[in-house]
């Protein structure tokens, strides 16, 4: 038994672990018995990468099978990770097409959970730019999916959490980067609204995101630092800047669970004031960032999810509808302030709808929370949750790990389509993990 | 890059952990990669990784049974060029309890470890020695420094490559052909998966194939990948057979 318990460490779980060093025997082992998923790098937050009865690890499908670099084309075993891909192709001026917040995943969970980056009201999601993957179905067939080729399956898989199969390679394309530098520019909100205002103009920026001070309250309330950033130009870097910094080695690691109240509501609130502080000063600058501290700056600190203690964390991201965004928002912030129960990590960001029948994003404004788990963090995320729903949103399943099953229902309209598809699959009750057992999926 | 043309190396059981490594040190460095193995499936899609990573590379494969030692000469004589460099990373633990019951299985990791890889290298010699250059590099172990109960079958093969490839270095000296007898001690690799290994005594694959890419700037006769084996070794084989036949290693 291992623990499988994902990145947030809540719900701890347990269960038996099988490892796949090809794909054949990834097939196979995904086909043997029900009650299957499959699991990459377990950096999914909560319990969607733990398999019901048994968890599915194809750690050895981490080949590249090809690279075009004429066209970008990538193709690539499903458990090849963000990190290989990145160290691999950056140096030779290509990036991948979206990066989520960690380049500790895999191939085949960027694509069952769909993620988005910095760039998503831009690009879409990862999902968008796949071409075409390879699916072992629980029939001990192998599929290949593309958007002229099982286009049913091929919508479903992405964004649909490993539960209609078991993906096993991917082609997608990296984009060209002149270099491995980011251009960032940060500006100051004071509030939320202007925070809103800020994320919707149009700067031509590839990347927006906002970092927002959850704690600050009153007039203050959302004031945000809004964090712009584009792939810098050969002719912007200083005469001593290499076109490709090399990525940061020598990461430090959290070595121990730190006490369980260390991040409390003095110790966040203090932290956010001052790197709110810290970032105005700098409003209206352009500095260069390498990619990696740009993209990944919590990738530099091995385990940090160490810091929320042995009780955990949950990571909890909500996507509300445009017209109701601010309204929503502010009250969520209000009860946050309220509550001192503050989140290290609270990020504001514009999404557009995206494309999987499951996919999380939706046209409207996304909020980002680390919460340390104790009875009244999950009280109050739970009173988020209803206030998400009523406004018709929803939450990202990459990082659930305790919403109910209306919340789940009511945020997703194509529960049926996609149970249909999973059943013509043989995958409904075969491909099967405990969040899928909780959401009744 | 220069303008020199690329070097080529023959890397002989090119699917193993530690052939994929050293595949891939010699890629990035611009090396013309041929891989042998046996299953030509498994080596495509190696070949086909190691292309993908490295720009300009030309990773190619051969299918090779390091059994059909018949097959060996029409093999290298098959090859477009001969190469500069064979590496040969062949080997296969066996399971020793089985050994001992099954002669046909501790005779499969003896030629496997042995008679293959030995054959082999002579066929390589002869051809880089009427060239008058080349490097050939054997991965041998530790495992035959000495004989030990739990792995002996292993250990004696390897011994037999060990030795094999001290005589090959001493009778190539003076023919412009170096030979270099590499042992790994332990490496975190699919054979070794789920054992319990000693940290400070275990490498991975890529400093393996760093220490190998090494011996083309700087060629040495025997390589410990882990500097600390070579102490540890020293000792082991310096026990008095007396003492050592009771011990539990």
């Amino acid at each position: 038994m291992k623990d499988l318990s994902g990145w947030g460490r809540y719900p701890r779980l347990f269960g038996p672990l099988t490892t796949a060093l090809t794909a054949a025997s990834a097939a196979r082992l995904t086909a043997a018995a029900p009650g299957v998923v499959a699991r990459g790098l377990g950096r999914a937050y909560g319990d969607a990468a733990i398999g019901r009865d048994r968890t599915l690890a194809p750690a050895g499908l981490d080949r590249l099978q090809g690279f075009d670099p004429d066209t970008g084309l990538l193709r690539a075993e499903a458990a090849v990770s963000l990190d290989d891909i990145l160290t691999t192709f950056v140096p030779r001026g290509f990036f991948p097409p979206v990066v989520p917040g960690t380049r500790f995943v895999t191939v085949g969970g960027m694509i069952a959970s769909d993620v988005h980056g910095k760039n998503q009201h831009n690009d879409g999601t990862f999902g968008e730019h796949v071409e075409a993957f390879t699916l072992a179905l629980p029939d001990g067939r192998t599929v290949r999916c593309a958007r002229d080729q099982n286009t049913d399956l091929f919508h479903a898989t992405i964004g649909g959490m490993g539960l209609t199969g078991t993906i096993l390679d991917a082609s997608f394309r990296l984009r060209r980067v002149d270099t491995g530098w980011i251009r960032q520019t940060t500006s100051v909100a004071n509030n939320l609204s202007d925070a809103i205002g800020l994320l919707s103009r149009t700067s031509g920026a590839t990347y927006t995101v906002a970092w927002i001070d959850v704690l600050a309250r009153g007039a203050a309330l959302g004031r945000s630092l809004i964090l712009e950033g584009g792939h810098a130009a050969r002719d912007e870097l200083g005469p001593r800047q290499a076109p490709f910094p090399p990525a940061r080695a020598g990461r430090v690691s959290v070595p121990f669970d730190m006490p369980s109240g260390l991040l409390n509501a003095k110790t966040v609130s203090a932290f956010n004031a001052l790197y709110y502080r810290k970032g105005a000063l700098r409003a209206g600058q352009t500095s260069l960032v390498p990619w990696d501290s740009y993209f990944f700056p919590l990738d530099g600190i091995a385990r940090w999810n160490r810091i929320y203690g042995p009780r955990g964390f949950v990571q909890h991201q909500c996507v509300i509808p445009e017209e109701r965004a601010e309204a929503v928002l502010s009250i969520i912030l209000e009860r946050l302030s309220q509550t001192g129960t503050g989140s290290f990590l609270a990020v504001l960001k514009r999404l557009r709808a995206g494309t999987g029948l499951m996919s999380f994003p939706m046209d409207g404004l996304t909020l980002a929370l680390d919460i340390p788990v104790s009875e009244r963090g999950l009280a109050l995320l739970a009173e988020i949750d209803g206030l998400v729903s009523e406004a018709g949103g929803r939450l990202y399943l990459a990082k659930d790990a305790c919403q109910s099953r209306e919340t789940f229902e009511a945020g997703y309209p194509n529960i049926a389509a996609f149970h249909e598809v999973r059943r013509d699959a043989g995958a409904l009750g075969h491909m099967s993990s405990k969040q899928s057992e909780r959401l009744g999926l | 890059m220069s303008d020199a043309p690329a070097k080529s190396v023959l890397l002989v059981g090119g699917t193993s952990d530690i052939g994929r490594a050293v595949a891939s040190a010699y890629a990035a460095r611009g090396w013309h990669v041929t891989l042998a193995a046996r299953n030509p499936e498994a080596a495509d899609r190696e070949a086909a990784d190691l292309n993908a990573r490295h720009e300009g590379a030309r990773v190619e494969t051969r299918t090779l049974d390091i059994l059909e030692t018949d097959a060996f000469p029409g093999f290298l004589d098959a090859l477009p060029t001969l190469p500069d460099t064979v590496v040969c990373v062949v080997g296969a633990m066996g399971e020793q309890a089985r050994a001992e019951r099954d002669p046909a299985h501790a005779a499969e990791v003896l030629r496997t470890n042995f008679e293959g890889p030995a054959l082999l290298l002579e066929a390589v010699a002869g051809r880089f020695a009427a060239r008058g250059r080349g490097l050939i590099v054997g991965i041998s172990s530790v495992a035959g420094d000495r004989g030990r109960a739990t792995n002996y079958v292993y250990g004696a093969g390897k011994a037999g490559f060990t030795a094999y490839l001290s005589g090959l270095r001493n009778r190539l000296a003076k023919s412009g052909v170096h030979v270099a007898t590499v042992k790994p001690g332990f490496v975190r690799t699919r054979m070794t998966e789920g054992m319990d290994l000693p940290g400070p005594l275990t490498a991975a694959p890529a400093t393996v194939a760093e220490r190998i890419v090494a011996l083309e700037d700087r060629p040495r006769d025997v390589v410990y990948v882990l500097r600390r084996w070579r102490l540890v070794m020293l000792i082991i084989r310096a026990i008095p057979e007396a003492i050592f036949k009771k011990l539990k290693l």
